[in-house]
């Protein structure tokens, strides 16, 4: 090899041409770069908007109201059929004494939500005891207050435009004065399900349905879909049948999923009688959605493992199911979850097929167990942003914090049982 | 290979050599005639006839039949293509895992038709074990590499038969002074060589009778060439060794019997000194001294 520095024509041709690599070479490397900025960018503005959109929700406005639960309010034994509405109502009328005009006394009684009462109920039902006794108690208030305290109503507005009218902003400088409103943790948020008046709607009634529909649906599809890549890799015989299954499997995974919604409807509601909104049927629909995905990337997997193992394990007498089990499918596993969360994360942010089996109805109850009706993540996030009250969009925000919260959870998960499972060559 | 394609193309030029009488020809089409040499022994201890093997329509062994002798190595050389490994597999019935293959002739072990339809391949490949090109160990501890085999045959009760499977199979492969601190660590961060030891001694672990090996060599160093040989030469006291392999001296230094296979067909089998001092078939002669292969 002759050295760079000597000047004959066939160093200077190759001279040239090396520079030309290197300059290709460093171009792609920044097209490389521009791409990940780019793509980096995007995502942070997406997590930046939703942040600050969102973090407000979990913070929330609390009144507080001096209460006597005199004992005229309950004449009956059953303490929870009380008007706890009516306390609420003259203890407000106590503390603001100047307010007479009827209009305005409905103005006032707005400042707390409708959960007060149920708040004050649950406190009397929980300790009769309360009865006849004076207690200061914190109660959420309305949502408007609640955009009030955080700024999120522009006072500027002539008094007809807004939602907060001069005398509600004067009583509530009052409370601020006295320090009877407050923002506090919204546990409500974390606790409750979905509900009509934004202060009192949560997520768990959504989180616990995409929790019971996720299960089902990778109780299902993990493990069919793991058995039938074994079956169609390792076992399935070279023929017509076999490959014609293939063709389909593929085809498949590109089924808009608002079709594997229609099959649900037909199959396991309308034929099967499983009740409609319910994680069952969701898991079940959802099921069919990720089989594909799981299947082909689990035979991928399978395929990838090299054929001298197999050799080795058939070579002193393993039987072919020995040689799979103990062999191949242990250094398949990573692959295979791999394929799995990515279904498990497409599941998870489905809405489509889920509107198909009722999984959209407004329900408030939080689903005990897989055959109760109950909303999802995505779907919650589809019906608070299409609510009116301005209350709902920093929930909207929040929500799709939680459910990247979920996707972040299942990932961790997921790698951290792909590093237990994956073995070092 | 090039050579090989002349050899087909253009007529066999029959060499001069000291006793052309008994030199055959190949046909135009390049088959080769009757095998001669000594193929069968008077105490087999694997027998095979009129094998003939096929991958779809194309026969890659054609008319086969020879011995495997008990307690002696048997080399089988070639040139590439010619059907070795496909021969070789067919003793252990490795070939059953290749959708396209076809086995035709009657092969036995200690008397007994292995294609037979009752016979479980299970229990025939324990007793015919197998050593391949690659170090293949499994990606486990050194330890359960050995004790794979023992335990999916039920071959021990106790973990301490286990123990001692594994030692005296480590032993045996000449692996266990090196080993026997590290039986937990993985099999797959051994040296080349030692892997290869590993995979036989993972091998003799479940007791066979005959051992193939295809080419263990041939990604091995000369040191680690020569160990594995050294093994091989210790092995035969005990079991039945078949080798396939590209390296003529290895042949020379570690078999007694040594069988030439041209395109399909096995040309000349006979004791190793014979086939490389005085081979009778011209094709052997052409391929030992090196004129094609
Ligand atoms: N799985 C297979 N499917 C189809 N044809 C095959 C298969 N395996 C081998 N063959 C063919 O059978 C013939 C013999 O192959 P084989 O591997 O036995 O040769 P070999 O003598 O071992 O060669 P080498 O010395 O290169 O390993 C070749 O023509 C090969 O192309
Ligand atoms: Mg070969």
């Amino acid at each position: 090899m002759q050295t760079g520095n000597q000047d004959t024509p066939f160093n200077k041709e190759f001279n040239k041409r090396l520079k030309r690599r290197y300059n290709a070479e460093r171009r792609f490397k920044r097209l490389g770069l521009l791409a990940i900025f780019i793509a980096l960018g995007f995502l942070a503005f997406l997590l930046s908007t939703v942040i600050s959109n969102g973090y407000s929700a979990f913070r929330q406005t609390f009144i507080q109201l001096d209460i006597f639960f005199e004992k005229s309010y309950f004449p009956n034994e059953d303490l929870a059929r009380a008007d706890y509405q009516t306390i609420i109502k003259s203890t407000l009328r106590e503390q603001f004494p100047e307010v007479t005009s009827r209009q305005d006394k409905q103005l006032l009684y707005s400042l707390v939500s409708n959960g007060a009462a149920f708040k004050l109920m649950n406190m009397v039902v929980k300790n009769p005891k309360l009865i006849n006794t004076r207690q200061l108690v914190w109660v959420p208030a309305n949502d408007d207050i609640d955009m009030l305290m955080k700024d999120k109503i522009d006072m500027s507005q002539p008094e007809s435009d807004r939602r907060i009218k001069d005398k509600v902003f004067s009583w509530v400088e009052t409370l601020a004065s006295n320090g009877r409103i407050t923002m506090k943790f919204n546990t409500t948020f974390f606790t409750s399900g979905d509900s009509r008046e934004p202060e009192l709607a949560g997520i768990l009634g959504a989180a616990k349905g995409s929790f019971y529909t996720l299960l089902i649906t990778l109780l299902l599809s993990f493990p069919i879909g793991v058995a039938a890549a074994i079956y169609l890799e390792e076992f399935a015989p070279d023929n017509r049948a076999s490959a014609f299954i293939e063709v389909n499997i593929n085809n498949l995974a590109a089924v808009p999923s608002i079709i594997f919604g229609l099959l649900g409807l037909a199959i396991f509601i309308n034929f099967w009688g499983i009740p409609r909104s319910t994680p069952l049927v969701g898991g079940l629909v959802l099921t069919l959605m990720t089989l594909p995905t799981i299947i082909i990337a689990s035979r991928a997997s399978l395929k990838s493992v090299p054929p001298s193992i197999r050799e080795a394990a058939l070579g002193i007498g393993a039987s072919k199911i020995q040689t799979v089990f103990h062999h191949v499918l242990p250094l398949a596993m990573p692959g295979m979850l791999t394929g799995t969360i990515i279904g498990m994360a497409q599941a998870l942010g489905e809405t489509a097929p889920l509107l198909m089996i009722g999984m959209v109805a407004f329900i408030v109850d939080i689903p005990g167990s897989i055959t109760d009706p109950s909303a999802v993540l995505p779907v919650q996030i589809y019906l608070w942003a299409d609510s009116p009250e301005r209350a709902f969009t920093e929930k909207t925000s929040a929500a799709i914090l939680v459910l990247l919260a979920f996707l972040v959870v299942m990932n961790a998960a997921a790698v951290l049982l792909r590093k237990k499972f994956e073995i070092k060559w | 290979m090039s050579h090989l394609a002349e050899t087909i193309q253009a007529p066999i030029q029959t060499t001069p050599a000291h006793d052309s009488s008994v030199k055959t020809s190949t046909d135009l089409h390049g088959k080769v005639g009757k095998t001669i040499g000594t193929p069968f022994v008077d105490d087999p201890r694997m027998t095979c006839r009129d094998v003939d093997v096929f991958y779809g329509e194309a026969q890659a062994i054609n008319k086969v039949g020879i011995d495997v002798g008990c307690n002696e190595v048997l080399a089988m050389i070639g040139p590439s293509g010619c059907g070795k490994s496909t021969f070789l597999r067919c003793l252990n019935r490795m070939n059953d895992t290749v959708a396209s293959c076809r086995v035709e002739g009657e092969i036995t072990l200690d008397g007994v038709d292995i294609y037979h339809p009752d016979i479980d391949v299970v229990p025939l490949r324990a007793r015919v074990g197998m050593v391949f090109q690659k170090p293949n160990p499994f990606p486990k501890s050194i330890y359960d590499n050995i004790a794979y085999g023992p335990r999916i045959h039920g071959l021990t009760g106790t973990k301490g038969e286990l123990d001692e499977i594994v030692e005296i199979s480590l032993k045996k492969a000449g692996l266990w002074e090196e080993v026997k601190d590290r039986l937990a660590e993985p099999g797959t961060g051994l040296s080349g060589g030692q892997q290869q030891r590993l995979c036989i001694a993972r091998a003799i672990a479940v007791g066979p009778e005959v051992i193939l090996m295809d080419e263990p060599c041939s990604a091995l160093d000369p040191i680690a060439t020569a160990k594995v040989e050294e093994l091989i030469a210790e092995l035969r006291t005990q079991y039945s060794i078949v080798i396939v392999t590209h390296a003529m001296q290895q042949a020379a230094r570690v078999s007694q019997r040594t069988a030439y296979f041209h395109l399909g067909s096995l040309v000349e089998v006979g004791s190793t000194k014979q086939i490389f001092t005085n081979p009778r078939h011209h094709l052997t002669e052409d391929y030992i001294t090196g004129r094609f292969g």
